[in-house]
């Protein structure tokens, strides 16, 4: 074996309950980092997902995020010309089919046509504003996951009834309606519409469990009062997260406000951003203290071994060599601890994922956890570099030891 | 052992009359509140093959000689010289190999490592420079260590040993690298009488059948006399530097 790794595994063996202490500390950091990293990537991994299957990835609305400019601008370029109304247009998207086609001739995924219309749910007294989208449902998988999420009833009974209608399912708990019950919608253009619940969904996010109802583009048509009205295009891309991006080449090519899943979400994905400082805080913390213990060892160590170090000096060990030999220590300590670590980690995330809790946020009863090794390597890593950057310290004190003071002592 | 002896045998003859090594007007002051001096004006040329005693009373600066003479320390003014080479300005590194080298030290006390077998304290040196390989190391720390009446110990620890056989360990590892000086601060300081005259045995032996150069601070005025060279040290100054061929 080489000279070094000989005398820093000696040093560490014959220090078995001291090193230790150091280890375990290491590998509690490590373990909870671990822990704490899973906990926090899954759920935000699960909420992610649930927003990204749920909503449409991209939603072309046929607002323009700049109003259009007035006539009298187009005229008297020079002048500004403040407090004209403008001009009312008519509602929906133009030439739906042919925008349609256009983004689908190169948008890597689908769109399909909506009717999004604002009314309130009448049921046994209960007034409910809601989210009424009028969808195809046989193009619908292509766009969403609603057709899988629905509860009782596949997305196909829209079909069934004239005027039928899938609300959320915290939505039917709230008014108490059942399959097969007549509910009324009412918009504030003053549409008036009886409809029958013939379904319900589950998304997993409760805002639009609890104020999301489906019917067929028609019903939603005749809701909003103007036929032929599309005004919502459902955007499903191959690669959710490259929605920010293709988002701002649909809005330049179509004019239409394009809103992509991260925009409408901006508050939440800044919490996650929130969330993540305070883990990455706190894991930097634990690790700090669990290289304060590789430090108060490695400097025991080097306080114990000063005669050899001397000795060794004498014999004409370099600096470096020396040195390393403590590095090497530190090593050891952080590589042992590291191990330890992923297995408490991993048991840790076992555990905590195995507890039963009842949570109104979250749809299954156990914690989401993230399993992925980059959390083991990112771990792995900073405390194994840590604790050498814990061990080079006193390592080098050791190193630049002069031989004779610690010779002239004991002699 | 004695191919490559002859072979740093011819190597010192070739450059005839450079003292193997050699101190210039070394002066060692410890700075501090009260700084002490160790040694001062020290001139003194130790050449192959002698058989030096350094003596002197109680705290007049032998071994602090010694540690300047084995580039343990570093003298205040002056110089010390190495086979010619100029060691004092050298950089640490570069002195840290002449001490693995060249110099062999055994102190007063065997300061073995503990955790370590006879053979491995023996074979560390050999270790540090790399040059045999693991069973090279082996066979050369064996021989020596079986030279040396120890070839019964080579796998106990240090603890096991008495405090001659631990000095004569000491030899050894000061050997490992078939350094052509061996420097030793009151190598049987610590020994009984018939321990000490062991040792002293080893060391002789290293002179006159192996053609090393050993200096040897020590006490012991009987056994300096039985030495090639006395050098008497008071107040940190030679007072007296005698030669006096005492071979046989
Ligand atoms: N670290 C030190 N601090 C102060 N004085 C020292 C130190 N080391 C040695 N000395 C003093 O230097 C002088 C020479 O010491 P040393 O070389 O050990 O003498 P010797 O080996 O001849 O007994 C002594 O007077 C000793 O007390
Ligand atoms: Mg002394």
């Amino acid at each position: 074996m080489n000279l070094i790794l000989d005398i820093a595994w000696t040093h560490v063996r014959a220090r078995v309950r001291q090193t230790g202490f150091a280890v375990a500390g290491v590998a509690t950091g490590v373990g909870f980092s671990i822990m704490m990293a899973a906990l926090m990537q899954g759920s935000q991994d699960d909420f992610t997902s649930r927003l990204v299957n749920t909503l449409p990835n991209i939603t072309v609305s046929d607002e323009r995020r700049t109003p259009p400019p007035q006539p009298a601008d187009t005229h008297y370029a020079a002048a500004e010309i403040h407090g004209l109304t403008p001009e009312v247009r008519r509602r929906g998207i133009k030439n739906p089919l042919a925008s349609m086609a256009a983004l689908e001739a190169w948008v890597p995924g689908a769109v399909g046509p909506s009717v999004k219309v604002q009314a309130i749910i009448r049921y046994a007294n209960h007034d409910i504003a809601t989210n009424v989208i009028g969808i195809d449902p046989r193009r619908e998988s292509r766009v969403s996951d609603l057709p899988k999420q629905m509860r009782g009833a596949t997305l196909n009974a829209l079909f069934r009834a004239t005027n039928a209608i899938v609300i959320g399912d915290r939505l039917s708990e709230k008014i108490g309606a059942r399959i097969g019950a007549n509910i009324t919608l009412q918009t504030s253009e003053g549409a008036h519409l009886n409809a029958q619940v013939v379904g319900f969904f589950h998304s997993g996010v409760r805002q639009i469990d609890e104020s999301t109802a489906y019917v067929l583009i028609k019903t939603g048509q005749i809701l909003s009062k103007q036929t032929g009205l599309i005004n919502e295009l459902r955007v499903r891309l191959r690669d959710p997260m490259s929605s920010r991006e293709i988002a701002i080449r649909v809005e330049t090519d179509t004019g239409y406000k394009s809103v992509s899943w991260q925009e409408a979400n901006e508050d939440l994905i800044s919490t996650f951003i929130i969330r993540n400082i305070i883990m990455y805080t706190v894991v930097g913390a634990i690790l700090l203290v669990a290289s304060f213990g590789t430090y108060n060892i490695i400097s025991t160590i080097t306080h114990e071994k000063a005669r050899d170090i001397a000795i060794m000096k004498s014999l004409g060990l370099s600096e470096y060599t020396v040195r390393s030999i403590f590095v090497i220590e530190a090593m050891i300590i952080g590589l042992a601890g590291a191990a330890l670590g992923f297995l408490l980690g991993y048991l840790l995330c076992v555990a905590l994922g195995s507890v039963e809790i009842k949570n109104p946020f979250l749809d299954s009863d156990h914690l989401p956890l993230a399993y992925t090794y980059t959390h083991y390597l990112m771990a792995g890593l900073v405390a194994l570099v840590s604790s050498v950057i814990a061990g080079y310290q006193p390592a080098r004190k050791a190193a630049r030891m002069h031989p004779v003071e610690i010779i002239r002592g004991a002699t | 052992m004695s191919a490559a002896d002859t072979q740093s045998a011819t190597a010192g003859a070739a450059i005839a009359g450079t003292p193997l090594i050699e101190a210039r007007n070394v002066t060692r002051i410890l700075s501090g509140v009260v700084p002490t001096t160790l040694v001062h004006n020290i001139d003194l040329a130790i050449r192959e093959n002698e058989f030096v005693a350094i003596t002197g009373p109680s705290g007049s600066g032998k071994s602090s000689l010694l540690y300047l003479l084995g580039l343990l320390d570093l003298p205040t003014a002056g110089e010390v010289l190495v086979r010619g080479l100029e060691t004092t300005h050298m950089a640490e590194e570069d002195r840290a190999h002449a001490r693995l080298t060249m110099l062999g030290f055994v102190f007063q006390f065997h300061f073995l490592l503990p955790e370590f077998t006879v053979l491995e304290n023996v074979m560390l040196p050999m270790r540090a420079l790399g040059q045999l390989s693991a069973s090279g190391m082996r066979t050369r720390g064996g021989e020596l260590l079986g030279s040396l009446g120890l070839g019964d110990h080579m796998n106990k620890r240090p603890d096991q040993l008495s405090g001659g056989q631990r000095q004569r360990v000491a030899v050894a590892r000061a050997l490992a690298n078939e350094p052509p000086v061996i420097l030793a601060d009151e190598p049987t300081g610590s020994l009984d009488s018939k321990a000490s005259e062991q040792v002293f045995e080893v060391l002789r032996d290293l002179v006159r059948r192996h053609g090393k150069t050993v200096v040897a601070v020590t006490h012991d005025l009987g056994m300096a006399a039985r030495m090639d060279r006395q050098i008497e040290l008071i107040d940190g100054a030679i007072v007296a530097d005698k030669t006096i061929n005492a071979r046989g």
